[in-house]
């Protein structure tokens, strides 16, 4: 699950993790008042305001249709509400949300952090992250802060540094130090950072984080430590034990489908293509999708059902595949073990009879336990399905249904 | 012979009197697996299916002599219960168990760490020997006895597989499901060895999925230690990146772990590769000279 940067923020103050202070906000007029309040507490007459969507490159992207930046800076309180009536309602589009762009409900006023004082500022990048292949979370940084990791890795490899934290041990004081040093730190800024390294870190762990990016991670010309953005992936799993991290979850910002078939515990992912299908098990969805591609079409979705395929399952399943137009036909896939496959059958022609209005051709495959039967009765349903046992079959009828 | 579990095989069930693990454990019992008892905390001394409950695995081991567990625990205690298996010396855990958080498996890893047990799992159908000894939830029907080995992220990806290698005129030695989740037990390429060096098993099937590097692990070790031949399937060719397909695992994070990618260095390694997973059965009776 994603969380904004607003919402990260007020978590990693909980785990003393210094913040680019800002207040979140859903009006310009309520834009002003975080200004002047903000201005009371820095005594600077500079804020920035940043659009919340769950993407990045919002500094770069623009509100559909204007000039207007993602993230802007201004110097008044007029001008910071002007920014936020921008920005707030219009559409963001950024590299990483595509040409549609993501509508912005909610901005976050913030202090300017390029205050003057005795020191240079200076700007880096720190994540945290599971190590698959190790089994071992990693800290991974660098000393160029507010760029693409991802090109930073490509083009210069050798700044980019990593730190593996023992899973029994957790991290401990010399790596927090060595990675301050690696950052080229000294004096307070380096012991800030060794404090902030290591509550960033108790933080990922204890808010059980699948990933959680601090970029840029600055100092500030008062030798200060803070996180400007941060991006944080909570993992769904841990999601049990945190009741009050699922509150923080933006259902806007997920795909209106999705959140529908999350409510059937359907697992759902929407693509592009024109042949739906309705499969059991992660792994014989995938393979489903890539037969169908395979077959001359193209998936329009990704749908789990999981181990229990009945006619309530089937009928949902019909329902949100049947939302995008694009579907010209639906594969049902299922393999049934346990589940028996006349029982499925009877399912898919219940549902079908319930809905009554399905347009675009069928297609159902079951094989396993009491395949035969369940043929048979798909075959005598006398409705406009097509049955198959193998998956070659399938993988024939597909053929013919996109041609 | 076969690999990790056979008739002699001593099992217990961890979760024995919830819903999954009463379910799981008759069908087990029904294929002839050798169920000597189960662990629920705090209903030690009962019988559950005509087999003793105990309070803990230490128990369990003790009085009936276990060395394989099953686990069919809720996901906020599951790695717990891989551990307590663990310290009491079972050989071999599969953790059935979906949606344990990554965190707890990172500890478990740790925990296992120099220890003789071996886990399989999490988020996984188990193991089966055809014919002799079902440690998980598959359908048992399907696994006609044979000589081909099948390793598998996927449970219904397995059935499919065993399935059609049976109506390919051949059969399974043993299937092992290692699981969709980040963190796994057994690797690929830990089961794809425990094949090759099973006098029994004469091919393997691998089925891998978008995510992570075991796939290309299991290929390069392949290359230099393969012994039978192999035949194998990447599903999630069409998955989009950075979006997550109902495994934990199953996302593609960067160049090297996407379908197109692992298919390519399976390739230059010798193994059979299918596009299409309808093609597996025909395709291992091929390269069997069936």
């Amino acid at each position: 699950m994603n969380l904004h940067e607003y919402q990260a923020k007020e978590l990693l103050k909980k785990y003393n993790v210094p913040v680019q202070e800002g207040i979140p906000v859903d009006t310009p007029e309520k834009a002003e008042e975080a200004y002047k309040q903000l201005k009371v507490q820095t005594g600077n007459n500079f804020a920035v305001v940043k659009a919340q969507i769950h993407a990045g490159g919002r500094g770069k992207g623009k509100i559909m249709g204007t000039e207007q930046r993602g993230v802007a800076v201004g110097k008044s309180a007029e001008e910071i509400k002007t920014i936020a009536g921008n920005i707030i309602g219009g559409t963001l589009v950024t590299l990483q949300t595509g040409p549609a762009g993501k509508l912005v409900s909610k901005i976050l006023v913030a202090q300017d952090v390029y205050y003057p004082g005795p020191n240079p500022t200076k700007e880096f990048y720190l994540s945290i992250l599971l190590d698959r292949t190790k089994g071992e979370n990693v800290i991974m940084y660098s000393t160029e802060g507010g760029m693409n990791i991802e090109d930073v890795a490509h083009d210069t490899p050798e700044k980019i540094f990593k730190e593996w934290v023992h899973p029994g041990g957790g991290l401990q004081g010399f790596q927090a130090r060595k990675i301050a040093f690696n950052l080229g730190l000294s004096g307070e800024a380096f012991k800030n950072c060794v404090k902030f390294v290591t509550n960033l870190y108790n933080a990922y762990v204890g808010l059980d984080c699948a990933m959680l990016e601090i970029n840029p991670l600055f100092k500030t010309s008062n030798d200060k430590i803070i996180a400007v953005d941060c991006k944080m992936n909570l993992d769904d799993n841990a999601l049990m034990r945190h009741a009050d991290l699922e509150a923080l979850r933006d259902i806007s910002e997920e795909d209106p489908t999705e959140v529908e078939a999350h409510k059937y515990n359907l697992n759902f992912v929407k693509l592009d293509g024109n042949v739906g299908c309705m499969v059991n098990g992660a792994g014989l969805a995938m393979a489903t999708m890539d037969m169908i591609k395979l077959s001359g079409g193209e998936p329009a979705n990704f749908l789990d059902v999981g181990g229990t395929a009945n006619a309530q399952t089937v009928e949902a399943g019909f329902k949100i595949i049947l939302k995008d137009p694009n579907v010209k036909a639906i594969l049902i896939n299922i393999f049934g073990g346990i589940v028996r496959c006349d029982r499925v059958a009877q399912g898919v022609i219940d549902a079908y009879n319930k809905m009554g209005n399905i347009h675009v051709p069928i297609i159902v495959r079951l094989q396993g336990t009491n395949a035969e039967e369940a043929k048979k009765l798909i075959d005598e349903s006398g409705l406009e399905v097509q049955s198959a046992i193998l998956l070659s079959e399938a993988a024939a009828l597909v053929k013919k249904a996109v041609a | 012979m076969s690999v990790l579990v056979n008739k002699n095989s001593k099992i217990i069930v961890q979760g024995f009197t919830g819903t999954e693990g009463t379910f799981h454990a008759t069908q087990m019992i029904e294929y002839g697996t050798n169920v000597v008892g189960g662990v629920t905390p705090g209903k030690g001394g009962q019988t559950h299916l005509d087999k003793p409950v105990f309070n803990t695995v230490a128990d369990a081991v003790k009085e009936t002599g276990a060395d394989v567990s099953i686990i069919f625990v809720p996901p906020a205690f599951a790695a717990d219960a891989i551990m307590e298996a663990t310290d009491a010396g079972i050989k071999l855990v599969v953790c059935i168990t979906e949606g344990i958080p990554v965190q707890d498996m990172v500890r478990v890893k740790n925990y296992l760490l120099g220890k003789p047990t071996r886990l399989v799992g999490p988020n996984c159908p188990g193991v089966i020997t055809a014919e002799e000894c079902k440690v998980g939830i598959m359908p048992g029907f399907i696994f006609k006895k044979g000589k081909i080995g099948i390793v598998s992220k996927s449970g219904t990806l397995t059935y499919e597989a065993a399935d059609q290698v049976a109506k390919a005129g051949l059969g399974i030695s043993t299937a092992i499901g290692i699981g969709g989740d980040p963190i796994i037990g057994t690797t690929t390429k830990e089961a794809l060895e425990l094949f090759m060096n099973d006098p029994e098993t004469v091919g393997v099937v691998m089925i891998g999925e978008i995510g992570g590097g075991m796939e290309a692990e299991a290929a390069r070790w392949y290359k230099e230690n393969g012994n039978k031949p192999v035949v194998g399937f990447i599903a999630g060719q069409t998955a989009p990146p950075g979006r997550r397909m109902g495994h934990a695992g199953a996302i593609v994070g960067g160049a090297d772990d996407t379908a197109a990618a692992k298919m390519k260095i399976m390739t230059e390694c010798g193994i059979h590769v299918v596009a299409s997973p309808a093609d597996i059965g025909v395709t291992m009776a091929k390269v069997m000279g069936k």
